[in-house]
């Protein structure tokens, strides 16, 4: 037996109160694709749930006053087949596309996937890179902090799932000479984890010969989401050209420090960073836009 | 004022759920922890939906539930109530009665070895089918479609070519493509 209570709230001041109510023992439920999996093995247990995927207002993708605002329970199919998104956020749209199987994109929601706290969850990555702000609210009252500031170590989160709920992410609407992508590298295309995973947000120069500003996420290199600070810095004020991408991704190259694990060595990780860097770039700005 | 003890929230766990399982309504006792993959097998006498994995992996859970699949295995039994929910069992009136058009074509193609992953691949491609009957299908977008149904007999090609039988509108026939 998973749990012993199982509520829809009806809405966001619901959901604060069953949690308050239980001290503790009740968890916030929304897609379960990671709950019920976490169950079956033990590796979690819960004595009521707190189902919010009934919650109108938790399930939207809208873009109002200079800033887009996606749901927490908005599932990855949704984002990922949200023309919005696949035109002005190729990160996120591509990057949630590769999520698990048509099951469970079908299912699983951002909320969960950044709740989750593993250093590479796709939709993580995406928010990461599009230096998405989290918003929700405690039972102090209703906060909003970088998205980056939530994750502590893979699987654990800032936020208390038992009290306290995410409402959204927001992010700037999108200007004419933002890019993104999203680059993926794993064993198979439909279920299976990414051995490495990036996602890329850029702001052209004026002239669009060149880049204004960059945001790099890579996962999984480091216990949480790795900003690739010192690739972006460099960006900063670039031109594009063959030669400075292939500078770039040798510096993305010596800034991440990935550990050997079940997904891929070290050092195979760290060749991956350096092709990726550069086919995320190309994919962003198209190949037509790179000068030699 | 509040005292400590008052509940200040309305919604009430439910004690049964109401829904509608392959055209007919069924209202149940809630049996608390239950996964729909269990209420539907052990309870509903449903053996369509398979336990393969039970963590999301195989698709052999799979049912469609308000017009999409999902995995049985990880859907709170809960979450039905007030859903309309189609397990293999609700296409048709099995062997004797007539077959849904994607069994029959799964049977002429010979998609069929040991039958495990049938039905959650059957109704994996419903969904993909009711999805795209305007759209031209190609092979590529069927094994998108069909990527969390997992197959360990058939090596996936027939099953393929029994779903792109039933697209009304067919793409290039050869177009092929990493998926
Ligand atoms: C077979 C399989 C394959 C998968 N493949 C991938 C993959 O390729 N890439 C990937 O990134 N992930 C993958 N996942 C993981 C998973 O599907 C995602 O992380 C999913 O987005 C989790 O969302 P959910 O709504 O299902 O979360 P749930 O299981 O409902 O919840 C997960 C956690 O988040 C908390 N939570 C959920 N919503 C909120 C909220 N709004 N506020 C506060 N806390 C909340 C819950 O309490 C719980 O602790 C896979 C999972 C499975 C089973
Ligand atoms: S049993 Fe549900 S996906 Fe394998
Ligand atoms: S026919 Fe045996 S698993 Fe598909």
């Amino acid at each position: 037996m998973y749990w012993e209570k199982y509520y829809f709230a009806q809405s966001i001041e619901e959901t604060l109160e069953l949690l308050k109510h239980y001290e503790g023992d009740a968890r916030i439920m929304a897609g379960g694709t990671d709950l019920m999996v976490q169950f079956k093995y033990n590796y979690l247990s819960a004595k009521v749930m707190v189902d919010i995927g009934r919650i109108k207002e938790l399930n939207h993708i809208r873009q109002e006053n200079g800033h887009v605002s996606i749901g927490a329970t908005t599932t990855h199919t949704a984002l990922a087949t949200s023309p919005y998104l696949q035109k002005h956020f190729q990160v996120l749209a591509s990057g949630v596309r590769t999520i698990g199987s048509p099951q469970i994109r079908n299912a699983g929601t951002i909320g969960g996937n950044v709740a989750n706290a593993q250093p590479a969850a796709d939709g993580s990555i995406a928010l990461v890179a599009l230096g998405a702000t989290i918003c929700g609210i405690s039972p102090d009252g209703p906060f909003s902090r970088p998205i980056e500031s939530t994750f502590l170590n893979p699987g654990e989160c800032a936020l208390n799932s038992t009290a306290e709920l995410i409402t959204s992410f927001t992010f700037p609407a999108p200007g004419p000479r933002d890019r993104s992508a999203f680059v993926r590298h794993s064993r198979r295309a439909a279920l299976a984890l990414p051995i490495m995973n990036m996602g890329l947000w850029l702001r052209l120069n004026e002239e669009e010969d060149g880049i204004e500003d960059a945001r790099i996420a890579i996962g999984p290199m480091a216990r949480v989401p790795f900003r690739a600070k010192k690739t972006e810095a460099f960006l900063r004020g670039a031109k594009l050209s063959e030669a400075v991408l292939d500078e770039a991704g040798e510096l993305t190259f010596e800034e991440v420090s990935p550990r050997d694990s079940f997904r891929g060595s070290a050092a195979y990780k760290k060749e991956l960073v350096r092709v990726y860097l550069k086919r995320a770039v190309l994919e962003a700005v198209g190949e037509r836009s790179v000068g030699k | 004022m509040c005292t400590q003890n008052e509940i200040m929230f309305t919604a009430e766990a439910k004690e049964s759920i109401t829904f509608t399982l392959n055209n007919k309504e069924y209202t149940v006792p809630v049996v608390p922890g239950e996964r729909l993959l269990d209420m539907l097998r052990n309870r509903l006498g449903l053996s369509g939906p398979k336990e393969g994995c039970g963590a999301g992996e195989c698709g052999a859970c799979t049912v469609i539930f308000n017009g999409i699949n999902l995995n049985s295995c990880l859907i709170p039994a809960e979450r039905a109530d007030g859903a309309v929910i189609t397990t293999i069992e609700g296409l048709s009136e099995g062997i004797e009665g007539d077959l849904d058009p994607v069994q029959q074509s799964f049977l002429d193609h010979g998609a069929v070895q040991c039958g495990y992953c049938t039905p959650g691949m059957v109704l994996s491609a419903k969904v993909f089918l009711d999805h795209n009957k305007s759209t031209p299908v190609t092979r590529p977008m069927i094994k998108e479609a069909l990527s969390g149904n997992l197959c360990r007999c058939t090596g996936y090609q027939k099953i393929v070519d029994a779903v792109y039988a039933c697209a009304p509108v067919k793409g290039d026939p050869e177009e092929e493509g990493e998926v």
